[in-house]
């Protein structure tokens, strides 16, 4: 479904990304996992063509995406939940979920979508007139994730969920994202710090260092590797 | 007391004006934080345009409504174009340069405008015809408002009005508000940033060029220079209300209209600077952020 080709990103002068080839296919939870400053952002932040590449190709569905601009790339199916959430602090709850939807203009099937996603995150429907910058770290990634749905998304991009969350609400966050991807079939590319949780929801999984892919497999093959353990599960 | 309401009506009329244009600077700014220097000139642009526009309708002996209404879409449109041009030109290069150069370049274009009109215009001030139809039931208030005056007051509430439920309510000003809030993940929602911001130098230049239109007709003759001190004033105006703030530029404006009229009509013309810029020194030591210039204010 994504395809990514010998993609090399830069900053300036300063290289982040070399040559990084990653695929995800269709119904997938892929995962990209490495330290920080590895380039696990900037690979996503090339695919939403915020940060095009240099160098190499991206392509979605047989597309190339990587001469788009980010509206239109989000206009093909692919929506990103950043790293820090990124709430319109003050814009309502409902406004946030309105704004993921922006491109969309089916009002009806809208409506239903937001009201699909307060029965999946009820605290969001009982939030829904305070601003967005006043919720709680955990509200707001649910936030985060439900205002990506909203665009129905065939590949959702997500970026360290689990970052500043509670063991037990970044339990609940990974169950909605499993939750995601076998209902409704929505694909998903992860990148997480947490290499543990990320592999266990995971189907195969990408190893980032300094800006290279080191490592791929199927995501039970890398929690059993050794390499891995040590560096990245610190068993 | 009729002087005392004299006095209120005209620093009313002041503060309608500065807002029309104070909005432009505040939207701007809100958006992609830069000081929009030109914004004055567009003003200018504004009126002169509706000079050019409304003698040649009068050549042709049009009714004085139709000269009316064309001259404001004229007057509107092209400044509007200028408003966008300015900032696909001298911007939209510098967008993702240090903070300083895009404020270096608004200035060029303020001194670039400016001498452009010098150039066709002369610095001569030119006299403007009274566009605004007096009325005749305001006859027997003539002594504390004009005919003017109140078309100035009603055609800028309508304005601010129709902006605000723009911003509130639709697609494009949901957008604005996003954009204002979080531009990078008002392109990963999938808003055409460029566009929203192309938009929102449109609505301020239009804006303005009303403001520029109104006060014309008002004081009767313009001239290139215009465009700086009302520049200066609103820009003021909307540092004093909190910039990025749109309800903050409306209450600054009417603050420093007020202001000025007071002090002019109970102390002197000469001081009424003076007392403009005193107040926003004081209001700037006691909130630096402006009136309502606090992190919770919608930044647009």
């Amino acid at each position: 479904m994504l395809e990514l080709r010998h993609i090399s990103t830069f900053y300036g002068n300063i290289q982040a990304l070399f040559e990084v080839s990653l695929t995800v296919n269709q119904g997938e939870i892929v995962t990209l996992i490495g330290a920080n400053g590895a380039g696990k952002t900037t690979t996503l932040m090339s695919i939403s063509g915020i940060i095009p590449p240099r160098r190499g190709e991206i392509l979605f569905k047989g597309q190339p995406l990587h001469r788009m601009t980010p509206d239109t790339i989000v206009k093909q199916g692919i929506c990103q939940v950043p790293e820090g959430r990124h709430i319109f602090p003050e814009l309502t709850v409902a406004e946030n979920l309105a704004m993921g939807a922006f491109l969309r203009q089916d009002k009806r099937a809208i409506k239903k979508d937001r009201d699909y996603l307060y029965s999946l995150f009820p605290i969001l429907e009982q939030r829904r007139h305070l601003p967005g910058g006043n919720l709680s770290g955990g509200e707001q990634q649910m936030l985060a994730i439900a205002r990506a749905l909203m665009a129905r998304p065939q590949l959702l991009l997500l970026d360290e969920p689990s970052m500043g969350l509670a063991p037990l609400v970044t339990k609940q966050i990974f169950e909605i994202i499993k939750k995601i991807n076998q209902e409704h079939n929505t694909t998903i590319l992860l990148v997480e710090q947490n290499a543990h949780l990320a592999l266990r929801v995971a189907t195969r999984g990408y190893v980032l260092e300094n800006g290279v892919i080191v490592m791929h497999g199927g995501a039970e093959a890398l929690l059993g590797n050794t390499a891995i353990q040590k560096a990245y599960l610190g068993i | 007391m009729d002087y005392f309401f004299e006095l209120l009506f005209s620093g009313l009329t002041r503060g309608s004006i500065y807002a029309l244009i104070a909005l432009g600077y505040t939207m701007v700014y809100g958006i992609i934080g830069l000081i929009n220097f030109a914004h004055g000139e567009i003003y200018m642009i504004g009126a002169f345009t509706a000079l050019v526009v409304s003698s040649v309708l009068s050549i042709y002996g049009l009714p004085l409504l139709a000269i009316l209404v064309l001259t404001v879409l004229a007057a509107t449109v092209w400044a509007a174009a200028y408003g966008f041009t300015v900032e696909r030109l001298a911007y939209r290069p510098l967008r993702n340069a240090p903070r300083l150069s895009p404020l270096i370049s608004a200035i060029g274009m303020s001194i670039f405008l400016q001498n452009f009109v010098l150039l066709a215009q002369t610095s001569d001030f030119q006299p403007f015809p009274n566009l605004i139809p007096q009325f005749a039931f305001m006859e027997p208030y003539a002594a504390i408002i004009g005919s003017t005056d109140l078309i100035i007051l009603t055609v800028a509430a309508l304005m601010m009005i129709l902006l605000t439920l723009t911003i509130k309510y639709t697609r494009t000003g949901q957008a604005m508000r996003a954009t204002a809030q979080d531009q990078k993940m008002a392109l990963l929602v999938g808003i055409n940033v460029d566009k929203i911001i192309s938009i929102t130098f449109i609505i301020g230049s239009a804006l303005a060029a009303i403001g520029g239109l109104l006060i014309a007709s008002h004081i009767g003759q313009i001239n290139c220079s215009i465009g700086f001190i009302a520049g200066i004033k609103a820009f003021t105006a909307a540092v004093l209300g909190g910039i990025g703030s749109i309800p903050g530029a409306v209450l600054g404006s009417f603050i420093l209209g007020l202001t000025e009229a007071f002090a002019t009509g109970y102390v002197s013309s000469d001081y009424e600077d003076v007392f403009a810029f005193a107040l926003l020194v004081l209001i700037l030591i006691f909130r630096p952020a402006g009136l309502l210039g606090k992190a919770t204010i919608e930044k647009v």
